[in-house]
């Protein structure tokens, strides 16, 4: 009898995701259809695992320096040859896979958090709340982004959290002024009017109903960024502004064989490539996404 | 004040202008008068009708009268309370016992919500039952309106327009307010479905005891639902009466002109028509004297200076027109 209306009940959720699920599926359709989508995705997918396995996969200690075989050319000992101070460039690469990633989530948390609360406060209050906040946003947007990452951090101090603070510092002005956008369509609706009719606070209706609906765009518009994330943090890294060595920091890495580019190129080379192939993947995947979030494209 | 215990909305000059702003700084240079000096009462258990064309300012009272709109001037009193006067949270209070139905079903449920959800949020604000209580409650709600259980785990955009519409109805009477806002809730809808939901409507009336502001641009609706009617032109009310009296006996020439455009269901029968000069002037710059001088076929000067009050035509019967006795 229990187990009866247990399977009634689990039936009954699965009745009531019905809608979702067939979403979901939809989803999935586009994204197999989509080529460029699913490449840029096995690239993250692959990013993401060896930085999770970095330990198991770099045959060497990142930082551990061996002068006796500084600067050899890549072979089989070593995959990607070494640097100056003979450590292994392929499990660097490896490592600083790690120290990629760790940056593109604390910023976009951070950014976007920052970026989207900002926006939706802006958008649904108006008025003078509006143009203070846009005014800061616009004071931010003035410059160009890297250059005023570059004053945040030379400011702060070279090293990998005020890198990290110092990128979102930059780049949460995207994400406001996209909230707000969004924000400002939403709160003339009809349905937030009727909430409005009910009764309801501002806070219910900013946090329960406004600011669910400004997430998506959101959450496309970082993906779509977490490429020029990396590129900043390489940006930063290779002007010395970024993680400090030893750390195995893909910017620091370039910057680090730059002296020996003519006679050793594998130093700055592989950390470049990895930068490149990293970044690709991540606007193959954030213009994926993108495309397949367009209603227009959908049904 | 005395207290008038049949009257359960009472409004008193209300005016809402709306600043246009132009110029380098934005400053507002002029404004439209959306709602200019309107006074009316609604009786308890009664639906009024206003009606007017499109753009005359009724959509404008409906909201003002609920304060989803800030009137610029005059009271509006609900309930022997004046809700131009009270507090935050005496509002909020108040607002358990006034709601609105909104014309378009198709934007005013929100689309990311399943229909349990939307129509348990009234409940949600303004009591502390536990989940199984409001779910309780939504379900009780759902079946009043003509919808089932099972529609209670369905997103709106899964139903047809007067599906949604009675969505929309079920989350308005939930809290069993005293007073609804009919804001032209069958115009978005097909002429099957329209009467359906007039009925329910009609059947919720009674039921629960209901009040109704039912704003429509549609006479024969109007006919099928009021009690009593107001005509609106350019943000005035031009006549209000009983409904019989409107609509067999209008004083007003406007009045005139809206109930000879009521379509008749018989081909054979010839309706004389009669038709206004021109077009609805601009709200911004309204004409002097009386507002509808400029398309009246009996204006005389005196209607082109002097602006007409409400004056009494018949109990219950007021016009705002110089020449309503001669006409």
């Amino acid at each position: 009898m229990k187990q009866d209306t247990l399977s009634m009940k689990w039936k009954n959720f699965i009745e009531s995701r019905k809608p979702l699920i067939d979403d979901w599926k939809h989803t999935a359709y586009l994204w197999r259809k989509s080529k460029l989508t699913m490449i840029g995705s096995f690239v993250v997918l692959f990013f993401i695992i060896i930085a999770i396995f970095a330990p198991y996969i770099a045959p060497y200690d990142p930082i551990a320096q061996d002068l006796s075989q500084r600067l050899q050319p890549p072979s089989s000992k070593h995959l990607f040859g070494t640097d100056q101070f003979g450590r292994d460039i392929f499990s660097r690469v490896i490592y600083g896979s790690r120290i990629a990633i760790w940056i593109i989530i604390l910023v976009s948390i951070i950014s976007g958090g920052i970026g989207t609360l900002i926006g939706v406060f802006a958008g649904y209050f108006g008025g003078i709340v509006d143009e203070v906040l846009m005014r800061i946003t616009d004071m931010f947007l003035a410059f160009p982004s890297l250059v005023l990452a570059m004053a945040f951090a030379a400011a702060m101090g070279p090293s990998l959290t005020n890198t990290i603070i110092a990128i979102s510092l930059v780049y949460w002005t995207v994400y406001a002024r996209l909230a707000r956008a969004e924000a400002l369509r939403i709160k003339n609706t009809e349905y937030i009017e009727a909430e409005r009719a009910m009764g309801a606070s501002n806070f219910r209706i900013i946090f329960l109903h406004v600011l669910p609906m400004c997430i998506s765009p959101v959450l496309v518009q970082l993906t779509l960024r977490m490429g020029t994330i990396i590129l900043t943090a390489a940006g930063l890294g290779f002007l010395g502004l970024g993680a400090q060595p030893p750390t195995p920091e893909w910017g620091a890495m370039v910057s680090d064989g730059r002296n020996y580019l003519v006679d050793q190129w594998w130093i700055s080379t592989f950390p470049g490539i990895a930068i490149a192939i990293v970044v690709l993947g991540f606007n193959l995947l954030g213009d994926g996404i993108r495309d397949m979030l367009d209603p227009r494209l959908r049904r | 004040m005395a207290v008038n215990n049949d009257v359960l909305v009472k409004i008193n000059s209300l005016k809402k202008y709306f600043p246009v702003r132009s110029g380098i700084f934005l400053r507002a240079k002029k404004y439209v008068r959306a709602v200019d000096n309107v006074s009316f009462t609604i009786k308890k258990n009664e639906t009024l009708a206003l009606v007017g064309e499109s753009g005359c300012g009724k959509t404008t009272i409906g909201r003002t009268i609920l304060h989803l709109l800030e009137p610029t001037d005059g009271e509006v009193i609900f309930d022997n309370k004046n809700l131009t006067k009270i507090s935050k949270d005496e509002l909020k209070e108040l607002r358990k016992g006034m709601q609105i139905v909104f014309q378009n079903p198709y934007t005013s449920l929100h689309p990311r919500k399943l229909v349990k959800d939307i129509v348990g949020e009234p409940l949600k604000i303004h009591t502390d039952f536990s989940s199984v209580e409001i779910l309780r409650r939504v379900k009780e709600t759902l079946e009043n309106v003509g919808l089932r259980e099972e529609h209670m785990y369905r997103y709106p955009h899964e139903f047809s327009g007067g599906q949604r519409q009675r969505i929309a109805v079920a989350r308005a009477i939930i809290l069993r307010p005293k007073f609804i806002v009919l804001d032209e809730p069958t115009s978005a809808l097909d002429v099957s479905v329209q009467a359906r939901i007039l009925n329910l409507l009609n059947k919720l009336k009674e039921e629960l005891s209901l009040t109704y502001l039912f704003i429509t641009h549609d006479l024969a609706v109007v006919d099928y639902m009021a009690d009593r009617v107001a005509v609106m032109y350019l943000g005035k009310v031009v006549e209000i009466g009983k409904k019989d009296d409107i609509f067999k006996r209008p004083a007003h020439p406007y009045t005139r002109v809206l109930e000879a455009a009521i379509p008749i269901p018989d081909p054979f029968f010839k309706k004389e028509r009669i038709l206004p000069k021109g077009e609805v002037p601009n709200p911004v710059n309204p004409p002097k004297g009386c507002r509808f001088h400029t398309r009246c076929d009996y204006a005389v000067d005196k209607c082109k200076e002097l602006e007409p009050q409400l004056e009494k035509v018949d109990d219950e019967h007021y016009v705002a027109c110089h020449r309503w006795k001669e006409i």
